[in-house]
């Protein structure tokens, strides 16, 4: 590990090239301990031969241009968001060694929720988290890790309890999660505690590698010109004031029991991934159908009744089997302000053309599955239009005699059937019958598509040819 | 290829998939959330990412994660959750990272409702985040555009190293129609930018900071370019009889169905109307708005909001012609009906004018 004074490691870059300007220094203040954690890390690059694999994630604040000194795949990012773009990284790269470099404030207060969900997912990404107890770059303002008593740009009175709250102490509040494998604090005020940093570094570096899960750093470090102290005191002013707040130590450490876990990439071939997607279906068969009458052409229909019987899949039905014979068509249930009211129906359009409004004011069949509907919907239909309805349920024919109603005992019929489920499916094969303008056999066929519950298709395929034989002469 | 009568919030998750989308990175809201559920089931039948994020943020910044890992990744949402998004969204566009953000709008403001509007049109057509950056905007107005704008979106997105928004409402998102699936795209764009945790892409920077004021004049100059380029060559529109037409009607989303019925409903009673839909909201077809312009009497723009696009429409008539409005809020959907009695109102006022 000797190295000569002068001779960077390999984690960084020859010259800080990014950064315009003086290509040897780094942009930190005199006496800011980010220089030191930089070097640390980028020791820790280069001996665990990191370079090419490690994917650097910069926060906001100081520490923004990180990306100027890694010779690593870097990437900026908004503030407090790291460990959520981190979280995508890794996933997306599994072999990627993802690091965020995160403040105090950029951490424990912007970033608090994610810091917090990525650590407790378990995320495979290491974290080093820079505590100086104050913004830097911003201008010394309040963080949530400030002093009692501290005074900053925004506490100029000092920070007061009451009114800040303590400062939050993130390496144990982490630590409390079941996500996360290694959490440790440690500082930078003396020869020891660097030590110790280093080594804590590495750990958390080896964790990732060795895929056992999520690990952090907390490391206390200088802001001399945020805390307006004289570089030359930092170290004994941060041992002497951050010390009994911070506690070193490593505070979880579930290593040795995670077992190493990698996630791991597949590809999925076209084939497969269609028939995942459920889109291995035959071509539309096209079959011919029989209008029984040039006005059922191009209808538009409202189902309607109450919700749980059947309403929508009835509906659904009819689209399907219109698919099948090469029609346009369109589905919509009750939808914005229409879901009012405790009705439950949906539009259905089958057309030759393409279909414009999807709903239409004055439909030309409405098929009514209780009273309710039936008073509500009637008046909409135009003159001629067909109405269709459940003339179990609904006692009172309706009034309007400038349309064609079609009574159709549905639910008695579906009672005889054994089912009084299937009053639906009875109606949508009396509609079929009626109209002419789809086959029963498309209907059969799509039945499938339909429906949810397969063990329910050949009760409904029955259903279907007891409504139309009703219908087949009316 | 294969037809399914299928839910547009549906078809564009299939569609995702067949572009070759590796991630969904979503947060439930409704009316989008539909998309959600089948992302979860379907990313990770084909060994694709979904991860439900932690917040609207969280999961608009996985986006940008992934986008930088050089994925094609997704995330969906509505109005609340959009504007939530902004942040990363203005990210996303300053470090150049192709996405698709999914917006099935909803009535706001606020919590508003989750009925259909149209009201996240300046949010999504004209910045939303800081700076200078724009979205390339599409609007379906079928479930067949479902799934063939999402593949369109990743195909400009990467193209043009932007983020690409799909901006429906909760209408087209709802309903069922037959769309026709394409086979699985194939050989998806290199991006040699990416980081990949790989020598190769050791010296990759993915960041928005230009510190320098020239620097960053410069970036955002590049991204101007950029999206002039975009709207020289990107621009889509579908007409419908404008070719006669002295009246034209326009409107994107549900309300372009229902404006077509209009149209049909128009020409039955001998009035000459048109239908322009822009299926860009951006770049926007302010070109072909300026020529009808020349030649027709009016336009009548409707929309499910208090009158955003038609900004729009006014800006590239430059006041040649009347451009009236017609909207509706709150979730309320206008009737053919109902719209073709305003359009018959400014017919007669244009008759006697």
């Amino acid at each position: 590990m000797a190295k000569k004074i002068l001779e960077r490691p390999k984690g960084f870059y020859a010259e800080f090239e990014r950064k315009p300007g003086d290509k040897g220094a780094t942009h930190y203040c005199p006496g800011c301990g980010h220089g030191n954690i930089h070097k640390l890390i980028a020791e820790a690059i280069e001996d665990l031969e990191l370079q090419d694999r490690m994917i650097m994630v910069s926060p906001v604040g100081c520490s923004v241009f990180v990306y100027y000194y890694f010779a690593t795949g870097n990437i900026q990012v908004a503030h407090g968001r790291a460990p959520a773009v981190a979280t995508a990284l890794k996933r997306a790269n599994p072999h990627a060694i993802v690091v965020c470099y995160q403040g105090d404030g950029d951490l424990a207060a912007i970033g608090g929720n994610e810091i917090l969900q990525a650590a407790n997912r378990g995320e495979h990404l290491t974290v080093f988290f820079v505590n100086n107890a104050i913004y830097g770059m911003t201008g010394g303002q309040l963080a949530p890790t400030s002093l009692p008593g501290m005074k900053t740009t925004t506490t100029p009175y000092g920070r007061d309890i009451h009114n800040e709250g303590p400062p939050m102490k993130m390496a144990e509040f982490l630590a409390n999660l079941e996500g996360p494998t290694y959490i440790e604090r440690t500082a930078l005020w003396d020869n020891k505690a660097i030590s110790n940093t280093r080594r804590a570094i590495r750990n958390a570096l080896r964790c990732q590698m060795e895929g056992r899960g999520f690990s952090m750093v907390e490391i206390l470090s200088a802001c001399p010109s945020g805390w307006k102290v004289d570089p030359a005191h930092q170290s004994e002013w941060m041992k002497e004031n951050m010390g009994p707040f911070f506690p070193l130590g490593i505070t979880k450490d579930l290593r040795e029991q995670r077992e190493p876990w990698f996630r791991e990439k597949i590809a999925v071939e076209d084939e497969a991934l269609l028939a995942a997607l459920d889109l291995a279906l035959a071509e539309p068969k096209r079959l011919p159908s029989a209008l029984r009458d040039p006005r059922y052409a191009n209808p538009s229909i409202k189902l309607a009744g109450f919700g749980g019987q059947g309403i929508l899949s009835a509906g659904a039905m009819i689209a399907n089997a219109g698919m099948e014979q090469g029609f346009h068509t369109s589905w919509i249930p009750s939808y914005g302000p229409e879901m009012r009211g405790g009705t439950a129906y949906c539009f259905v359009c089958i057309n030759a053309e393409p279909i414009g409004s999807p709903t239409v004011t004055h439909p030309d069949v409405l098929m009514a599955f209780n009273r309710p509907s039936l008073e509500k919907f009637a008046a909409d239909l135009h003159p001629g239009a067909l109405l269709m309805y459940d003339s179990t349920i609904i006692d009172v024919p309706p009034k309007r005699g400038d349309i064609e109603a079609l009574a159709v005992p549905a639910t008695q019929m579906a009672e005889d059937l054994g089912n009084t489920r299937m009053a639906n499916t009875i109606m949508v094969g009396a509609y079929l019958a009626k109209s002419g303008i789809l086959s029963l056999a498309a209907m059969e066929q799509t039945l499938p598509l339909a429906l949810k519950r397969k063990n329910l298709i050949e009760a409904n395929a029955k259903a279907l040819g007891v409504g139309f034989a009703f219908a087949k002469d009316r | 290829m294969a037809k399914e009568f299928i839910k547009g919030n549906d078809a564009i998750v299939k569609a995702a998939l067949l572009a070759g989308c590796e991630s969904f990175y979503g947060y439930p809201i409704t009316p989008a959330s539909e998309i959600a559920h089948a992302a979860a089931k379907y990313f990770p039948r084909v060994g694709r990412t979904f991860l439900q994020a932690e917040s609207e943020i969280g999961s608009i910044q996985m986006v940008y994660g992934a986008a930088a890992a050089g994925e094609r990744t997704m995330t969906a949402s509505s109005g609340p959750g959009m504007s939530l998004k902004q942040e990363g969204l203005s990210y996303l566009a300053g470090s150049e990272l192709p996405c698709v953000v999914v917006d099935i709008m909803r009535g706001g403001p606020g919590l508003g409702n989750i009925a259909p509007e149209q009201s996240d049109y300046f949010q999504a057509v004209k910045g939303g985040g800081h700076g200078n950056y724009k979205l390339i905007v599409l609007a379906p107005n079928s479930a067949q555009e479902m799934c063939d704008l999402t593949i369109r979106a990743f195909e400009l997105a990467d193209r043009y190293r932007n983020p690409a928004l799909i901006l429906a409402d909760g209408y087209i998102g709802q309903m069922m129609e037959p769309v026709e699936f394409p086979p699985p795209v194939k050989g998806l764009p290199a991006k040699p930018w990416a980081l990949r945790g790989e020598k190769i892409s050791d010296a990759n920077l993915i960041n928005s900071i230009f510190l320098d004021p020239d620097e960053l004049e410069s970036h955002n100059r590049h991204l101007q370019a950029k999206y002039a380029l975009i709207a020289e060559r990107e621009v889509m529109v579908e007409e419908y009889h404008t070719g006669d037409a002295d009246f034209v009607l326009v409107g994107y989303g549900i309300v372009s169905r229902i404006l077509r019925s209009v149209v049909e409903r128009g020409r039955a009673d001998g009035h000459r109307l048109g239908l322009l839909r822009p299926i860009t909201l951006c770049p926007y077809p302010s070109v072909r708005v300026a020529e009808l312009a020349g030649r027709v009497k009016g336009f009548l723009v409707c929309e499910l909001s208090n009158g955003q696009m038609v900004e729009d429409i006014r800006l590239a008539v430059e006041g040649r012609v009347p451009v009236h409005f017609y909207g509706r809020m709150g979730g309320n959907v206008p009737t053919v009906e109902e719209i073709y009695a305003v359009v018959k109102g400014q017919l007669s006022v244009t008759a006697t004018a």
